[in-house]
């Protein structure tokens, strides 16, 4: 536990004294400060939102839903940088400049020292992502007096989602330097996003086959799906037409959804832990 | 009476073989460096050194043979226990100081000796002026001797070093001989990966030359120079008596002083190890 404990903490100082928290509390304060200003100019000319004529939308709920899933996105986009640049070195980079070796001839091993750096990124971005959403579900309260039906859930799902990009990052590291690595996590997470937006276009379309891409996409990506989800449940009460709208607008829809997801999700963390680990033991420093 | 209990060498490798994909880095080596014992490792680059290094600490996985530290398998926990280790290339992050440094490590290895343990390292490789020094603000030397300290927190039975003295300055050199002859007298086995050939011989009980990938010569620096003859100083000249030995060197003096010739001085002639060294490696370029 000491050995845990003491490499999470090498982690976190050596963000630290990156400034890798120093750039993203800045960036996180600049988007807040947007949101907020957003927020309060849409609930405070909330009634220019207008449904065609006999229709009746909800325009507080359609209005607080997807302002909370542009927070969401948000929320996920800057904890997967923030997860990618406190792992992608974590084996190769730190191999490449001579930092790994010292570390991993001592008794705490390989494995403990890798999962050691995956719980201290992990710890730092759940908390990260979840002062986040929690900000702006806060702004959304204050600024429209609008909650989610589940405010907790979705939150819990884009952690759940950035704690998978870590351990993807972190099994990358093992074979890819650092840029690689970066560039490749990057990519499934726009690769991710894209299958998200295409399921929405199949939706709008009405085309199996697209919203069919989508979910095999997101069963592969399940850091998308969790997203999904979790944008599935903060319009979970909207029905009629203020959920249709928010279905087909870019922060709704969730193709793939439900304890089945996030289940898979939780298997498929383990196994990118674990064949990082496996591969790691095996790699040659 | 019981018997003999065997005691297995600190440090020992069977039969190692490690291919990069079609290159062949270790054909087959066996070497042992015993409890106390100082062994140096020399070679031309690429012949192995690093390669054999890596696997003994577990770094890297042999494709065949076997590498044991104190009768455990090289890179399994109980062998990580008995190790220490400076890297030839290594970096320890600039924003910790020299004390923060070994702290770190002491709690990766277990130690509790703690900050009498770190003084007392610092003060072997002559950085307790600089224990609240950050990595970052040290000159390569001394890093290099931070990194020597490093590996020998926990006290460790076994410590392989590699490349230990490449950035050191003469008096840095010094520092470091005279702390591996310290381990030495307290039982500790070192493995001494090195390109100088004169603190090689200085401080080694054994040598071993690697030549692509196989041990071409071993033995102790003694035994691996051998006699090339006595030079003779006389009223006369400098003269070399080519293949005498030193049993030699008696007779020789009488027979000078018998001729009418005065004798100033004699001199025993061995090759040096650099000598034994080229000839083990060929024309290869270190």
């Amino acid at each position: 536990m000491s050995g845990v404990l003491t490499i999470m903490g090498y982690g976190f100082r050596e963000a630290v004294r990156r400034k890798v928290f120093a750039v993203v509390v800045l960036l996180t304060a600049a988007f807040l400060v947007l949101f907020g200003l957003a927020t309060h100019y849409v609930f405070s000319r909330l009634e220019t939102i207008t449904p065609p004529a006999g229709f009746h939308v909800d325009t507080r709920t359609y209005a607080g839903a997807f302002l909370l899933g542009l927070a969401m996105f948000a929320t996920l986009f800057l904890g997967v940088v923030l997860a990618v640049f406190l792992t992608l070195g974590v084996v190769s980079g730190d191999a490449e400049r001579g930092l790994l070796q010292p570390l991993v001839v001592r008794p705490v091993g390989r494995a403990t020292l890798l999962l050691s750096r995956f719980l201290g990124a992990a710890v730092v971005c759940v908390v990260y992502v979840l002062a986040v959403y929690g900000i702006a579900v806060a702004i959304i309260d204050v600024a429209g007096n609008w909650t989610p039906p589940s405010p907790l859930g979705p939150g819990i799902e884009l952690a759940g989602g950035v704690v998978i990009v870590i351990a993807l990052s972190i099994l990358g590291s093992v074979f890819l330097s650092s840029t690689a690595n970066g560039i490749a996590i990057f990519m499934l997470f726009g690769a991710g996003l894209t299958a998200g937006l295409l399921g929405t276009i199949g939706h709008a379309l009405n085309s199996t086959a697209i919203e069919h891409a989508s979910r095999d996409a997101a069963w592969a990506l399940p850091f998308e799906a969790l997203y999904q989800d979790g944008l599935r449940l903060i319009s979970s009460d909207a029905s009629g037409l203020t959920g249709f709208l928010l279905q087909l607008g870019p922060f709704g829809g969730a193709y793939v959804h439900g304890w089945g997801i996030r289940v898979w999700a939780a298997g498929y963390l383990c196994l990118a832990l674990a064949l990082a680990v496996l591969c790691f033991q095996r790699r040659d420093l | 009476m019981p018997y003999p209990r065997h005691v297995p060498p600190a440090l020992a490798v069977y039969a190692l073989e490690k291919r990069y994909g079609s290159v062949h880095a270790l054909k087959g080596v066996d070497l042992s460096v015993e409890e106390g014992e100082l062994v140096g490792l020399l070679g031309p680059n690429g012949a192995g050194k690093s390669t054999l290094v890596k696997i003994a600490v577990g770094l890297v996985r042999a494709t065949r043979g076997r590498a044991e530290v104190t009768g455990a398998t090289a890179g399994s926990r109980a062998a990580r226990r008995e190790i220490g280790y400076l890297a030839e290339l290594f970096r320890f992050p600039g924003w910790y100081t020299a004390d923060e440094v070994l702290r770190l490590h002491q709690r990766l290895a277990d130690s509790d000796g703690g900050a009498a343990e770190r003084a007392r390292l610092l003060e072997l490789v002559a950085l307790d002026d600089a224990r609240n020094r950050r990595v970052d603000g040290m000159s390569k030397g001394m890093q290099q001797r931070l990194g020597i300290a490093q590996a020998l927190v926990g006290l460790p039975r076994v410590l392989v070093l590699d490349e230990p003295t490449s950035a050191l300055d003469p008096a840095g050199r010094r520092v470091v001989r005279v702390l591996l002859e310290e381990m030495r007298d307290r039982g500790v086995s070192v493995l001494l990966n090195s390109h100088l050939l004169s603190e090689i011989e200085l401080v080694c009980d054994r040598v071993a030359i690697l030549r692509a990938g196989e041990v071409v010569s071993a033995g102790s620096p003694a035994a691996l120079s051998r006699p090339r003859g006595i030079e003779l100083e006389t009223d006369q000249g400098i003269h070399t008596i080519e293949g005498a030995t030193r049993d030699d060197a008696p007779r020789l003096v009488a027979e000078a002083v018998a001729a009418g010739r005065r004798v100033y001085g004699v001199r025993v002639l061995t090759s040096t190890l650099e000598d034994t060294y080229l000839e083990a490696v060929g024309d290869e370029i270190s």
